[in-house]
């Protein structure tokens, strides 16, 4: 289904004597050159077989999930065994895939080359992450292997520190070492983007993937520790019965919620600010126009984070604190609506006479805005202290956090991916394929999570791995969905490693896209550019056709 | 600075200097996050003790505040040596920064020594947290406290101090290994970048633990 991809240059594959050309990928051969490398670029590559990795066993465990709850009775699994499926699909798709995917593939490909540096600040702390990223996935996968983990991915306490008989510690250990990537990331991409900009990169011209790196980036920095620090506690609790979070030694579970969530609410930023960075630079190339609002966008992305780290009391409104604290916590969390929606009205502002085109990363672009937009919508029923009351841990939850932290990151990621994958590899994939993988994806996702709305205003919690009969219609809905969507996600997968081998060789501007990353060849040379590029002109200088003009 | 020690300057960077801003922005950084990594623990701290004041006071008496003013001392006395490392990689005098980079590990060995000491006296009256956590009966201040909430005083107590130690142990290994960089002439006035942000690190857990000090061993002493 090779179809009209815009721009494929057919003469960019060189002429047939020429010799190959040396780029990032084929600069050195054999594994240790790949496993030592300190390419920022080919450490992407890394991340990418690794997230990829454990998104597929993360939608494994959700299969298994949607399978048991095709009928009412718990009838293909046991509630333990239930129970630590919820947990691993948690885990993995969390620490392992939402939180890493984008900045540590993406990012990490693209940091450097939008902003006209050679790699990354800190090159051997950037192969040290992916290293420490993989030990923690060990560690996490180990602990489904020895048995599994049955706390759910919160490892509440004081049922994780003392109650629980399953593989807490190893599991919670890989959670605390990935993070420890996360960190080391944050802080790599901090510094490159201060410190290692063009000439003429101000701020103001910095892309504003690159701004929601930087926002994600301070997130990373600042919250990790404090959820890496409750993770060692609730490891010393178990192993020396320390007491800290243990209500029958004087300690009290809520703190461990407050530390928990002080980073976990962030995360869900962690998660969507990088791919709300990718949806700016789809929007915009596709829509031909410059971005809308480019300032109220790139302090946006700051806004959120900052506010995202004075929410996180909105996960315990019925925990038992006081009812101040509530209000607080209520009034807060409704603020994050506003950079958000600040966020969408730009791009649609964006759309308006824009000339745009309906490629696939476009699709997702779309995609993004709609499940972000639901998302967004339903999160202020749960920021609402008296509904949230009624909605607190049903599937209405469950679907309202699918659709900002897996539709939204998702989106962005698979979006970026399609978009950027001509300059990663130097290859075009089939646009039709694509198109229709993105439709697949975006109907399988509403089938699967749109009845979980109704399902948790009807009342049915989650975690449970049986239900009254009336839920079963939606309950069968929502597991057809999860199958449409499995399939959805394995045909990107097929096609991108395809077209590795049999897809068109890409231009180095397949997109005829602004910024600094198309201004070498693809896939780029090992130092990315062949001499250090200047910037002079504002970011998506996508100027309207002379006859546009003359129409306005 | 000038390039004449190329070997120092890594490919991704264009000269020298900014080669030395970025690592001191990036040692900062990380210091951010540490501080961050010990906030939980302080948050607890002062939860508890705010929950439990008078179990908290008469626990922190069974601390030894002399030996912990000892280990303060040893501990400023540690960061001047780890200034003067620096001050002397940056005037190139590499017998100097030999001597004040030994200096300062040989401190820090002694605050962890007289840690090890004070741990040790814990371990022998019972006040590690856990199933053998015990308080003797003949203690008068003792009497009518919850024994459950000192034992939670000793369990931030070694979270926190044992946090810290930990951060001593992984300077006193960088520090080694700076030692060996220094003999070997790697540094000079217009290359020391590894000596700056590794005293950065210190000063910062020599921090650490002039908040440690007051806040377990101090508060309540009259």
């Amino acid at each position: 289904m090779e179809t009209n991809v815009v721009g494929v240059d057919q003469s960019s594959s060189g002429e047939p004597s020429a010799p190959p050309r040396v780029h990032y990928l084929n600069a050195a051969y054999g594994i240790g050159s790949w496993l030592l490398t300190k390419d920022h670029k080919r450490i992407a590559l890394l991340y990418l077989l690794s997230v990829t990795f454990f998104f597929f066993i993360g939608g494994f465990f959700a299969v298994l999930i949607r399978l048991e709850l095709i009928t009412p009775p718990g009838d293909l699994m046991q509630s333990e065994t239930y129970n630590k499926m919820f947990t691993m699909h948690g885990v993995l798709m969390i620490f392992f895939f939402l939180i890493p995917a984008i900045p540590a593939v993406l990012g990490n490909f693209l940091v450097p080359m939008m902003i006209g540096a050679r790699d990354l600040a800190f090159p051997r702390i950037n192969l040290l992450s992916w290293y420490i990223y993989s030990i923690g996935g060990l560690l996490g996968m180990g602990a489904v292997i020895f048995g599994g983990v049955d706390t759910g991915w919160t490892f509440y306490t004081p049922y994780s520190s003392t109650y629980s008989n399953s593989n807490v510690i190893l599991a919670a250990l890989g959670a605390f070492v990935a993070g420890f990537s996360s960190i080391l990331t944050g802080l790599n991409f901090i510094v490159t983007i201060h410190k290692m900009r063009a000439p003429g990169l101000t701020w103001s011209r910095l892309p504003l993937f690159i701004w929601a790196h930087y926002a994600t980036s301070i997130i990373q920095i600042l919250g990790t520790p404090v959820v890496a620090i409750a993770i060692v506690l609730v490891a010393l609790e178990r192993l020396f019965h320390i007491g800290i979070f243990d209500p029958k030694l004087g300690g009290d579970p809520l703190l461990f919620q407050h530390l928990f969530w002080f980073y976990s609410h962030p995360a869900v930023y962690i998660m969507i600010l990088p791919a709300m960075g990718v949806i700016n630079e789809l929007i915009t190339c596709f829509s031909r126009k410059r971005i809308f609002g480019y300032h109220f966008i790139a302090g946006s992305s700051i806004a959120i984070a900052v506010l995202g780290f004075l929410v996180w009391g909105h996960h315990m409104f019925t925990s038992g604190q006081s009812i101040y604290g509530g209000f607080v916590f209520s009034v807060l969390s409704m603020l994050v609506a506003i950079p958000s929606a600040i966020k969408v009205f730009n791009w649609t502002a964006t759309f308006y006479k824009g000339s745009i085109s309906y490629q696939a990363p476009m699709l997702y672009a779309f995609g993004f805005i709609g499940l972000f937009t639901i998302g967004g919508l339903t999160g202020l029923f749960l920021a609402t202290t008296a509904i949230d009351v009624h909605l607190h841990d049903t599937y209405f939850v469950v679907a309202h956090f699918h659709y900002i932290m897996v539709g939204g990151t998702i989106m962005g990621y698979l979006g970026g991916l399609h978009y950027w994958w001509p300059k990663m590899t130097g290859k075009i994939y089939p646009e039709g394929w694509a198109r229709f993988a993105a439709l697949v994806i975006f109907v399988g996702f509403n089938l699967t999570f749109l009845p979980q709305f109704i399902l948790g205003y009807l009342g049915m919690p989650r975690r449970y791995h049986y239900y009254p009969e009336e839920f079963q219609v939606l309950n069968v809905m929502s597991s057809a969905g999860a199958s449409i969507l499995g399939v959805g996600y394995l045909i990107p997968m097929v096609y991108f490693v395809w077209s590795l081998r049999y897809g068109k060789a890409s231009a180095q501007n397949p997109w005829g896209a602004h910024g600094l990353e198309w201004e070498t060849s693809s896939p780029p040379p090992t130092e990315n550019f062949e001499k250090q590029p200047i910037v002079t002109h504002e970011p998506y200088d996508y100027t309207p056709k002379p006859e546009e003009v003359a129409v306005v | 600075m000038s390039n004449e020690h190329a070997s120092a300057l890594a490919h991704q960077f264009d000269d020298l200097d900014q080669q030395f801003e970025a690592s001191t922005l990036g040692m900062w950084v990380f210091l951010v996050q540490e501080i961050l990594f010990f906030g939980g623990l302080f948050l607890a701290y002062s939860i508890y003790r705010l929950q439990y004041p008078q179990a908290f006071e008469a626990a922190s008496r069974l601390l030894d505040y002399k030996l912990g003013a000892l280990n303060t001392a040893v501990l400023i006395c540690s960061s001047l040596t780890m200034a003067l490392a620096v001050r002397s990689a940056q005037l190139g005098q590499r017998r100097a920064l030999v001597n004040y980079l030994l200096m300062t590990i040989a401190l820090g060995a002694v605050f962890l020594g007289v840690k090890v000491v004070e741990y040790g006296d814990k371990f022998e009256h019972h006040l590690v947290p856990g199933p053998h956590f015990a308080l003797s009966a003949h203690e008068p201040h003792l009497i009518g406290i919850n024994p459950q909430h000192v034992q939670l005083f000793f369990s931030l107590y070694f979270a926190m101090t044992g946090m810290h130690a930990l951060h001593m142990v992984v300077g006193i290994g960088i520090l080694a290994v700076l030692v060996v960089m220094a003999w070997r002439g790697r540094f000079s006035e217009e290359y020391y970048t590894p000596v700056d942000i590794v005293g950065l690190y210190w000063h910062f857990v020599d921090i650490v633990w002039i908040f440690l000090f007051p806040l377990l061993y101090l508060i309540s002493r009259h």
